[in-house]
């Protein structure tokens, strides 16, 4: 998208419009980033967030082949676009970086997390809990006769609602793992 | 990979470093890496020098690495010796300067149990590199060696640290050879075509085009400066450079304006301000280019070629992102400029070229001389005198500074025709630089002229280096412009904090003839303007290494400068000029 030449307000080559310098809002990006499985690789992103005052929603790693020489970083974090635009790129120049995937701008993907949540009470209360976790498709993996731990697995949207009707229920702990993300469809990192 | 194992770690590793072409090593020996120096004193391939101060070592290698183009090699041991080359390893990671540090460690066995000497040397390194090892497992030193020189030289260079502890430096290793490429790096090197051709219609179009050229271009070699020259001179172009992009175009060409930025030209600034095309090449709009963002050239359509996409639309948004080196990028815009018929709009620019000429007539980097014997030498002058002098002897000269008004001035005021003889601490602005990059360089070219212009502060931070021109009789001249004050922050306490000249004065001087003659250096002095040129002249002839104290105007301030949080048409200009109605704003205060 070539602008005229006497347009006042120039475009970037994708179309994006030049005032993105001055754009001040906020988006939520889920970034995955394929590393050398190596020591300190964690600590080179960590450190580049926090050296740079990046945000850092969510965090997870693992190695994600069959010989464990890669692990894939996904991370949720958020900022103007020209700020995401400079996180990937930053991140691009790490040397252990094989790639990098803007998982919200590149497509439709899918982001799954896991939170086991911990529910004190007894009676009604308990039996509601249990009610709601059916409804939320969440799986008791651990009872004691006033205890539930709850597993479940969604959107972390739906893991904050379920966690939110816990809460007058005898919510007492919460664990989440931040969220694994995937593009949908035939496309790979 | 050999399976021979008839070699030790440190005897694999200068191995390793001889097929990387490796010839000297700046260094520092201590516990943790005595086998490596048991090694270097059983071999003649690579020469070794002994530094007074493991910040030196860097630096040393920064202007080794810096006046060859090769990458520069450092030896420190674990703890304190790693801590020390700290200030070192950032200054050539912001100054994208390729070197390789190898530190020493406490063994394996030993690692996070607080040894003696021991620090978490790849912790503390980690965001001052480019990247760094730990190397814990022998068969893989000499793999890490060879990466870490391609790392360092490839893509934006940078420094590397390699951790080595001391049982992997004494247990046999195996050796590797070098491979030609690297698993996950692999820097983009050549332009899109597309982008270079979108590029070229912007600048064809243009009525008002400026190219502002930075340390990328002498980063990407000699042919780089070469074709940005040809390119510039082709399309006709003003041309700006920042402060280590000097030399990348010849100062003496009329095309050139002049470095922009903070304490930039006024043509160069203004041109940057008024021009309707911008060309940035291998430079990275730091603040000290832009002055106020907000207010940085706004009416332009923007061009950047850069290899560190990291650098692209970082600061200020641009609307052809080029990631390519430097060199190549120009090439291709050489090929497509002549390939495209498009006419430049040749009397649009004529007319730019005449409110250039016009800005120049200001002649912003003025100043006034008194000649009446006794009267007090300027700071410009006697750079100028440096000048002047050096380049009558027709010698290949070398320029390093150290940091604050004696480096904008020797950067306003020494001319550079060729890139990679100037040698500054730019984006870390390390005050201690000088002596040791000069060092570096005296070795790397030993009979050139090397002089790292001082100040009477920044000399100081690293002196002791004295010692290691002494040893290995190195003539580096230090040319001392002694205001006995931090003269950068007296200028700054000046204009912004009411004259209140909080702990910048330099009292206790040093006598620096005797200090040099104590490191068996000649010392000079000069106080009065009709002593300079004969100083300047004995110290060009000395054979020696020289420190040549020059009393300069302590009340001087450097000009043009745009105060920080202005833009580049407020520029202040000096006394020599009209008030330009520039002021220092509240904002500004808060920046640096």
């Amino acid at each position: 998208m070539a602008p005229a030449a006497a347009d006042p307000v120039p475009f970037f080559s994708d179309g994006f419009p030049m005032s993105a310098h001055s754009d001040t809002t906020q988006r939520s990006a889920t970034i995955s980033v394929l590393v050398d499985n190596e020591a300190g690789v964690l600590a080179r992103v960590i450190g580049l967030f926090s050296g740079r005052g990046y945000n850092i929603d969510s965090l997870t790693v693992a190695p994600v082949d069959a010989a464990g020489l890669r692990s894939r970083i996904n991370v949720v974090t958020s900022g103007t676009s020209m700020v995401i635009e400079q996180i990937k790129a930053q991140l691009d120049r790490l040397v252990p970086v094989h790639r990098i995937a803007d998982l919200t701008m590149d497509g439709p993907h899918v982001a799954r997390e896991l939170a086991l949540v911990k529910v004190i009470g007894t009676g009604e209360q308990r039996v509601e809990a249990m009610r709601i976790a059916d409804t939320f498709r969440a799986r008791v993996v651990d009872t004691t006769l006033g205890s539930f731990v709850f597993e479940l697995t969604g959107a972390s949207e739906k893991v904050d609602a379920f966690i939110e009707l816990m809460r007058d229920l005898g919510l007492a702990e919460v664990s989440r793992s931040g969220i694994a993300a995937l593009a949908r469809g035939a496309r790979v990192i | 990979m050999s399976a021979d194992l008839t070699q030790s770690g440190a005897e694999i590793l200068l191995r390793a470093l001889k097929d990387q072409g490796v010839e000297v090593i700046f260094g520092y020996p201590g516990g943790a890496v005595l086998p490596i120096y048991d090694a270097l004193f059983q071999q003649n391939a690579i020469r070794h020098i002994l530094v007074r101060h493991e910040q030196a070592a860097v630096h040393a290698a920064e202007g080794y690495a810096r006046s060859t183009g090769k990458v520069g090699v450092v030896l420190v041991t674990s703890g304190p010796g790693a801590t020390n080359a700290v200030t070192g390893l950032v200054d050539a990671l912001m100054d994208s300067i390729p070197v390789v540090c190898l530190t020493g460690q406490v063994p394996t066995h030993l690692i996070g149990n607080d040894a003696f000497q021991e620090a978490d040397t790849t912790g503390i390194t980690r965001p001052a590199t480019k990247h760094n090892y730990l190397v814990k497992r022998s068969q893989d030193l000499a793999r890490v060696v060879h990466e870490a020189f391609y790392v360092a030289s490839h893509g934006r260079p940078g420094p590397v640290v390699i951790d080595l502890p001391k049982d992997i430096l004494i247990n046999p290793a195996p050796y590797t050879e070098p491979a030609a490429s690297h698993g996950s790096y692999k820097p983009r090197i050549d332009p899109d075509a597309d982008q270079i051709r979108q590029a070229v219609a912007i600048l064809k179009a243009a009525k008002r085009p400026v190219i502002y050229a930075g340390g990328g271009v002498i980063n990407a070699g000699p042919e780089a400066a070469a074709l940005l020259t040809k390119f510039a001179r082709m399309a006709g172009f003003p041309i700006t450079t920042t402060l280590m992009g000097l030399g990348a175009y010849p100062a003496s060409d009329p095309q050139f304006l002049g470095m922009l930025g903070m304490h930039g030209t006024y043509e160069a600034n203004l041109a940057m301000h008024g021009c309707d095309a911008m060309l940035a090449i291998g430079a990275r709009f730091d603040d000290r280019v832009t002055g106020r963002l907000n207010a940085f050239s706004q009416g332009s359509r923007k061009i950047h070629i850069d290899i560190d996409g990291s650098s692209i639309n970082k600061n200020v948004p641009v609307e052809v992102p080029i990631i390519a080196d430097a060199g190549r990028a120009l090439a291709a815009l050489v090929a497509a400029w002549e390939a495209d018929p498009t006419p430049a709009d040749k009397a649009a620019q004529t007319a730019w070229w005449r409110q250039i000429d016009e800005w120049r007539t200001k002649d912003s980097l003025k100043f006034t001389q008194a000649r009446a014997p006794g009267s007090i030498i300027k700071p410009q002058y006697a750079i100028q005198r440096l000048f002047e002098l050096s380049r009558k002897r027709g010698r290949e000269t070398f320029i390093t500074t150290e940091v604050g008004q004696h480096q904008m001035w020797a950067a306003q005021h020494f001319h550079f025709d060729k890139p990679n003889h100037w040698l500054t601490s730019g984006g870390l602005g390390t005050m201690g630089y000088g002596l040791p990059a000069a060092m570096g360089v005296q070795i790397a070219h030993p009979d050139a002229l090397v002089v790292d212009i001082a100040g009477e502060a920044s000399i100081l931070m690293n002196i002791q280096e004295m010692g290691t021109l002494a040893q290995y009789r190195l003539p580096v001249k230090v040319f001392i412009l002694n205001n006995e004050y931090m003269g950068m922050v007296r200028q700054w306490q000046e204009l912004l904090h009411g004259s209140r000249y909080s702990e910048s004065y330099s009292a206790a001087l040093p006598d620096f003839v005797k200090l040099a003659e104590s490191f068996h250096a000649t010392g000079m002095r000069a106080t009065a303007v009709e002593q300079l040129d004969d100083v300047i002249n004995a110290m060009l002839d000395c054979p020696t290494a020289v420190i040549a104290d020059i009393a300069v105007d302590q009340a001087e301030n450097c000009f043009p400068m745009i105060p920080s949080g202005a833009a580049h048409n407020e520029m202040l200009l000096g006394p020599e000029h009209e008030s330009s109605g520039a002021s220092v704003s509240d904002g500004g205060m808060v920046l640096v």
